[in-house]
């Protein structure tokens, strides 16, 4: 009895300490797209400030924009910028605006499977687009053959496979095929999910991998990062230069670099079909929303020191997961936006 | 005269509570209102449910009204919004597998009741009820894997070969589709098909046997005129189950069906389901309009479930008010 009466004393203690030890919780949601990143993050903050523990759950973007918008969560984190009616929706409800902080850059490239070609394939902005609008069908179209000098396209059905669940990755790819196609934009438009004109839906990066590798003739989009990791073949994207250019890490901050010099103030900027000629085009930033003003100091203050840290020793961490780091100019600007967090 | 007007009125209440009182004390009374408490919540549940959808989808169905049912687009950066080509796809899909999983249940639980040695039996039923409790992505993941590149390869290619000039089977072979999703869902209900069907064979009395034996009837014909029909409720209740199962399954589904929202006449074509697309836009649903028609189809998910199971109920009270009429034959 003694001892059971001894061990509970122990216990009480040690939950007493963790409990002064983590005495700051902090709460997020939102994109699934960049979580490795975060959670790789908020634990290596919290290594370093041990009296903070973040939160982050990834229930998708759609879910981050809402929950934050409820006050639900301290910060929502996103793959699309929030548009003017949401903005418009939280000025409403709190009196007070929310402010967009890009974290780091993905991209989308386009994969496919065609049997007896192993080249990497250019792609033109016309061949996508009219690729995913169902009006070029067969792998030896001009548009796909004319950049593809000596490969032997045949004459077989493309099959083309997109994602089935809203994404932020398919957010990115109808994002850029609204800015080269007049008629994409006009017929579909950009979101995380559309009505697409053609094509199979497959749930999930792996599920459109896997679509893509047992379906010959196939074409389709998975993120960059997906690629990477399981070594898939990819092809080139010609940018708004002309140049037919690689997705790799730094051809993404390249876009994102070219972008930064037009950036708005409030950062809510499509990096797709980005000027300059290493930029490959179809890239895009992921944010953190962060509430505008804060009515606990204690959590603001822990949220503006995170994102300070994030913008300079936290960029070191994403190239070992494989996702391209912001440019300079962008960090300098979020450093003084986040000045403006009361 | 005034004595027993002061007995009656007094005794009753005493009576009254002192049962109330010693069925407290004997804890029957306890138990019956914690577990009417239990009951109840079950229909407190799905009155909160219908309550909810019907709340959430408001703007959809004041906004479609009945068009919501009769149009096919969907489009949720326009915020056109039409839920016939998943209420078809989970039509057809549930129904492809009722078709393939019916007569192979039905077929395995005679075996295993009937004419399988006991301990075949019930080795087979471990192996049974062991499927009956994989995740349904585990048979997602089965029908990506395997029977998608048969379909493909083999299957839809011959169906084309030798059917094809059948509306049911034209069009490219993708692998994917809803003939496809048909089949998984058949592998995924067939063990409870047979699990609940043997159940209820093995529970037909033994004189019901042993008479149509000594009416001189074969073995097979005893269990196929005489037990079957005396299980046929059961057997039914089985299928219903199955259904049930096959209409709200999501994961499985969504993996092989190509998530398109079209309405096909053809088998081979991708389509999409209702369960499908609720759980592959719902997180992303940014617009209002576009949440509200996700959720309205989730009513209509709930109503065909409600409908389905309603017709099943009825059919199981006609069968076997007919079955004992026949019995009487």
């Amino acid at each position: 009895m003694k001892r059971i009466a001894g061990m509970l004393l122990v216990a009480l203690a040690v939950a007493g300490v963790l409990w002064a030890d983590s005495a700051l919780s902090i709460t997020g949601a939102g994109a699934t797209f960049p979580y490795p990143m975060y959670s790789k993050w908020f634990d290596e903050y919290h290594k370093k400030n041990s009296n903070l523990e973040i939160n982050y759950q990834s229930i998708g973007s759609g879910g981050g924009i809402k929950q934050v918008t409820e006050g639900t969560v301290d910060f929502g984190a996103t793959d699309g910028p929030m548009n003017d009616d949401q903005l418009k929706a939280y000025q409403d409800k709190h009196g007070f605006g929310i402010l967009h902080f890009p974290t780091v850059l993905g991209a989308d490239v386009p994969a496919y499977n065609i049997p007896g070609v192993t080249a990497e394939l250019n792609f033109t902005q016309d061949a996508i687009a009219g690729i995913f609008l169902g009006k070029i069908t067969k792998w030896d179209d001009p548009a796909i053959a004319g950049p593809n000098k000596g490969v032997n396209l045949p004459a077989n059905d493309i099959v083309v496979v997109h994602r089935s669940e809203g994404s932020g990755t398919t957010y990115i790819w109808t994002d850029y095929l609204s800015k080269v196609s007049e008629e994409w934009k006009t017929k579909v438009g950009k979101g995380a999910s559309v009505n697409w004109p053609v094509g199979l839906g497959a749930k999930g990066n792996e599920s459109v991998a896997g679509t893509i590798k047992n379906t010959p003739n196939s074409f389709g989009y998975v993120e960059l990062i997906y690629a990477i990791q399981n070594n898939m073949p990819y092809g080139r994207v010609r940018n708004s230069s002309g140049v037919f250019v690689k997705a790799d890490l730094a051809s993404v901050t390249a876009a994102a670099a070219g972008a930064s010099k037009n950036m708005p103030d409030d950062f809510r900027v499509s990096i797709t079909d980005a000027p300059g000629k290493t930029a490959y085009p179809i890239s895009s930033f992921t944010w953190l929303l962060v509430p505008a003003k804060f009515s606990d100091t204690t959590k603001r203050d822990a949220i503006k020191g995170f994102v300070k840290w994030m913008l300079a020793d936290g960029q070191n961490y994403t190239e070992a997961l494989s996702y391209a780091k912001l440019p300079k100019e962008v960090v300098e600007k979020e450093l003084k936006a986040l000045n403006s967090v009361q | 005269m005034a004595t027993t007007t002061t007995i009656v009125p007094s005794a009753g209440p005493v009576a009254g509570s002192r049962s109330f009182l010693s069925r407290l004390r004997e804890r029957d009374e306890i138990a019956r209102m914690i577990t009417f408490l239990f009951a109840a919540s079950v229909v407190l549940v799905t009155v909160l449910l219908v309550f909810e959808l019907w709340q959430g989808s408001v703007l959809a169905r004041h906004k479609f009204g009945f068009n919501f049912f009769r149009t096919s687009v969907w489009d949720p950066i326009f915020e056109q919004f039409g839920a016939l080509p998943f209420i078809y796809g989970t039509l057809v899909t549930a129904t492809l597998a009722l078709l393939i999983a019916v007569p192979l249940g039905i077929g395995a639980a005679i075996f295993l009741a009937e004419l399988a040695p006991a301990r075949v039996s019930d080795t087979l039923e471990f192996f049974i009820d062991l499927l009956a409790a994989v995740p349904s992505v585990i048979y997602g993941v089965l029908g990506v894997f395997i029977v998608v590149p048969l379909m493909r390869q083999y299957v839809q290619p011959a169906l084309k070969h030798s059917l094809g000039f059948l509306p049911l089977f034209q069009g490219p072979a993708y692998g994917v589709g809803f003939l496809t999703a048909g089949i998984v869902l058949a592998i995924m209900v067939i063990p409870y098909i047979i699990s609940v069907s043997r159940e209820v064979l093995l529970s037909v009395p033994r004189d019901q046997r042993e008479a149509a034996l000594s009416l001189g009837a074969t073995r097979w014909e005893s269990t196929w005129r005489v037990v079957v029909p005396f299980a046929r409720a059961g057997i039914f209740g089985s299928i219903f189950l199955a259904l049930a199962r096959a209409l709200g399954e999501t994961m499985a589904v969504t993996m092989v069906i190509g998530n398109t929202p079209i309405v096909s006449t053809s088998l081979l074509s991708p389509g999409y389901s209702i369960a499908a697309v609720i759980a592959n836009e719902f997180t992303e649903a940014t617009g209002e309009l576009h949440t509200q028609s996700l959720i309205e189809l989730g009513l209509v998910l709930f109503l065909l479930t409600f409908l389905l199971n309603g017709f099943a109920r009825l059919l199981i009270v006609t069968t076997s008010r007919r079955g004992s009429g026949m019995g009487n034959v």
